[in-house]
């Protein structure tokens, strides 16, 4: 039996593993799951860092390093469990009203994560209140501000941050809702200038990297785009937001057999998971497995919503959308996400379903974003402004 | 400094690259009369948080080390789960442990069996697991009864669930509500002795500082109408408040509320303030009573679902209760209204006897002091 069949067959096994009966394993040795701090020592410590913290539950300085560690966790794996053990760290100062600025701006930054826009903006209100010099807090605001489609207020912030830190932690703030605005160019222009002389600090190299690469996409410079996907990737080749952009780029750019090498070990992770199937839609040779992932992102936005879960909305859409070939159920999806968010994957999932549902009402509402932002966004206009 | 600037961007940026879902814990429940059987899914990463089950530290968590704390995991569980049914706490024993997959990993699978004090109308349900370990947790109810089933979510903003009752049909809903309502107002002494301090008098008639035997059976029929009446029109009212949560009042200023108004209206016979208005007390008085009606249905618990006809069918109960105690009072008061016997041991002697049950109670539920049981005690 080849390794591609095993693997296939391990596939099958867990989607309908999802079903099947409980069962009792025959052997005591055998292994039954897998703990995520197995050989990544950062999460091992922060495991230990919690049994401290259980002990003096309410020491602020325990507290914080273990919330900001678990925070880094549900980044860099993408598992949003870690979010839940992040916010009991906090949990002594989850709904005070007087809160340490510290814990204030980690309960900001989660309940953004958890799509509470308008709690998180409350929290960093209070923040730049009390410390209106709070560089964090300043790039925070504008994050927020930025994903709820409120570019200028998201720009004074980033302006407010001049002088204040690294130049390209100011210009890479303001990149974002800067391209989104009507002024791509200049906000392109000055991120390459920046990223050309910027010396050290890998981290902020990869951000800005995948910034500049978005917003080359967005003008349709697809050469510059992805070169910078590609010097962003040589930094870090396991950042799972990175490579869910470039991989939307190579969809984008009719390459899915591109896409398979890429997103091959990220099945764990549902948005890669969603790409992957994508991509092996339209490559014939990937039938069988696009069949067993595609069965198994149904169990998985199933049980995200048994829980009652909205979080994945804007992937759920795109999955009914070009997977199931539900436009309906698309477009109902992608609307509601697009009043709760409206960053340009919300805007392009809402158009792509408009279009396919041939909802003249749902299209008015992209153009009309399009046209108030004066937003450059080449992929979102052709949809938006071809007519039947 | 700058750098960790940066995680935290890129951690607000990165959201949509969430993967998995986040903790869930599956929990069945099917009930049957009194008996109860369950199956909790638990996923292995969630009790290694709770409770460590990796036992050599390696990062695999294998079977045998599973196997070791099948009874810590079901004393850690079970502690997190509270069924109550009627008012009573359920008892929960673990049955079997197996182990099944869900779509983001290795569940530990946990089957037992709980046994109810009481049938009650619904499962009253408290669900604390990884309460303080994971405010993200959710438990995925699944409740089946009479071949029906519904799902219910548990948070940590939401731990506590009224359930079933609902799935039964509403005929037989609205009977098992009526006859609890029946029920409570049979055993609730205190709604009764209140009742029967009002209608005492009314076959007698006062005048000129003096009660004399009253001449007619319509008279006498008339002002026990009134006296019911107001008490059932006033206590459905804060009945239906209650039970809406429209006006929440403490139970313990409830039921010593109650206890004063029993000793009040026993009082009222002896040394009448409202002689030929005892109506109005019914319907003041009935107000509170009603919020201790509530309670009573509050133990119950009320199904989501179908809340007013449950709602209805209580109230008419507690009704239908009080009209059978009127119908054998008014008959028996009426013929024995000029004995002796009725005058000085049943009006008077009962009035007193009232007054000082209830003045009793009133100490004890002003001050929470079991008196009745320390005399009890004593004998």
């Amino acid at each position: 039996m080849s390794r591609r069949w095993i693997v296939l067959a391990l596939l099958f096994a867990t989607a309908v593993g999802a079903t099947a009966a409980p069962y009792v394993p025959r052997d005591d040795a055998v292994v039954l799951e897998r703990l995520p701090e197995k050989g990544d020592p950062a999460l091992a410590q922060l495991k230990r860092m919690r049994a401290a913290l259980a002990a003096r539950p309410d020491d602020l300085a325990i507290a914080i390093p273990v919330a900001r560690k678990a925070l880094e966790a549900a980044r860099t794996l993408g598992d949003p469990r870690f979010l839940g053990q992040a916010q009991a760290a906090l949990a002594p100062w989850w709904t005070a009203d007087a809160v340490p600025a510290a814990a204030l701006l980690l309960r900001a930054t989660l309940k953004q994560s958890h799509h509470d826009f308008d709690g998180s903006l409350k929290d960093l209100d209070r923040l730049l209140t009390d410390q209106p010099a709070s560089a964090q807090a300043l790039l925070t605001r504008a994050t927020v501000l930025g994903v709820q489609g409120r570019y200028a207020d998201a720009r004074r912030d980033c302006s407010a941050l001049n002088g204040r830190v690294a130049p390209i932690v100011f210009l890479g703030c303001d990149a974002g809702p800067a391209s989104l605005s009507g002024a791509a160019a200049d906000a392109y222009e000055s991120l390459a200038l920046e990223l050309a002389t910027l010396r050290g600090g890998a981290d902020l190299r990869e951000w800005a990297l995948t910034l500049a690469a978005e917003i080359a996409e967005r003008r349709g410079d697809f050469v510059a785009a992805e070169k910078h996907f590609r010097d962003a990737l040589d930094i870090d080749p396991r950042d799972a937001y990175l490579k869910g952009a470039y991989a939307d780029f190579l969809l984008d750019r009719n390459r899915p057999q591109d896409v398979l090498p890429l997103l091959a070990n990220d099945v764990s992770n549902d948005s890669l998971l969603l790409r992957l199937a994508l991509a092996e839609q339209r490559v014939p040779a990937a039938r069988n497995t696009f069949a067993a992932h595609r069965a198994e992102l149904a169990a998985r936005f199933d049980a995200a919503r048994r829980r009652g879960d909205s979080l994945h909305r804007r992937e759920e859409a795109r999955f009914r959308l070009d997977i199931e070939n539900d436009p309906q159920a698309a477009l109902a999806l992608a609307r509601a996400n697009w009043g709760v968010q409206r960053e340009p994957a919300d805007l392009r999932i809402l158009v792509d379903a408009a279009r396919a549902a041939d909802d003249a009402a749902a299209l008015d509402i992209a153009t009309q974003w399009l046209a108030s932002t004066r937003m450059e966004n080449v992929a979102v206009a052709t949809v938006a402004t071809v007519r039947k | 400094m700058i750098r960790y600037l940066l995680l935290l961007v890129v951690a607000l940026v990165a959201t949509p690259a969430l993967s998995h879902k986040a903790s869930d814990a599956y929990l069945t429940l099917e009930r049957g009369g009194t008996s109860l059987r369950g199956q909790w899914d638990i996923a292995l990463r969630d009790l290694d948080n709770a409770i460590g089950l990796d036992a050599n530290g390696d990062g695999d968590i294998t079977w045998g080390e599973v196997r070791a704390r099948h009874a810590d995991i079901a004393a850690y569980a079970l502690q997190r789960l509270a069924i109550s049914s009627g008012g009573e706490r359920c008892a929960l024993s673990p049955t079997a442990h197996s182990i099944d997959t869900h779509t983001d990993g290795t569940y530990a699978v946990m089957a037992f069996s709980g046994k109810c004090p009481v049938a009650g109308p619904t499962l009253a349900i408290d669900y604390r697991l990884f309460e303080g370990l994971d405010p993200q947790h959710r438990g995925l109810l699944n409740l089946i009864e009479h071949g029906a089933s519904r799902s219910v979510v548990f948070s940590a903003d939401s731990p506590q669930r009224i359930v079933g009752g609902d799935t039964s049909g509403p005929w037989a809903q609205f009977a098992t509500y009526l006859n609890e309502g029946v029920r409570h107002i049979w055993a609730g002494f205190d709604h009764i002795l209140f009742l029967l301090s009002l209608l005492l008098p009314a076959v007698l008639v006062r005048e000129h500082g003096r009660w004399r035997t009253g001449d007619s059976f319509r008279a006498a029929f008339v002002e026990v109408a009134k006296v019911v009446t107001a008490f059932t029109v006033a206590h459905s009212i804060t009945l239906t408040l209650a039970a809406l949560s429209i006006v929440v009042l403490p139970s313990r200023l409830v039921e010593s509320g109650i206890a004063l108004s029993v000793v009040l209206a026993a009082l009222n016979n002896l040394y009448p303030v409202l002689a030929n208005g005892r109506w109005i007390a019914a319907f003041g008085f009935g107000l509170l009573h009603g919020f201790g009606f509530a309670g009573a249905l509050h133990d119950l618990g009320l199904p989501a679902g179908s809340l007013a006809l449950s709602l209805f069918g209580f109230n008419l109960g507690v009704e239908a209760g009080q009209l059978a105690i009127v119908a054998a009072f008014l008959p028996l008061a009426f013929l024995l209204r000029s004995t002796w016997a009725y005058r000085r041991m049943l009006f008077a002697g009962g009035s007193v006897a009232i007054a000082a049950i209830a003045a009793v109670w009133l100490v004890e539920r002003a001050f929470d002091m079991p008196l009745f049981d320390a005399l009890a005690a004593g004998i």
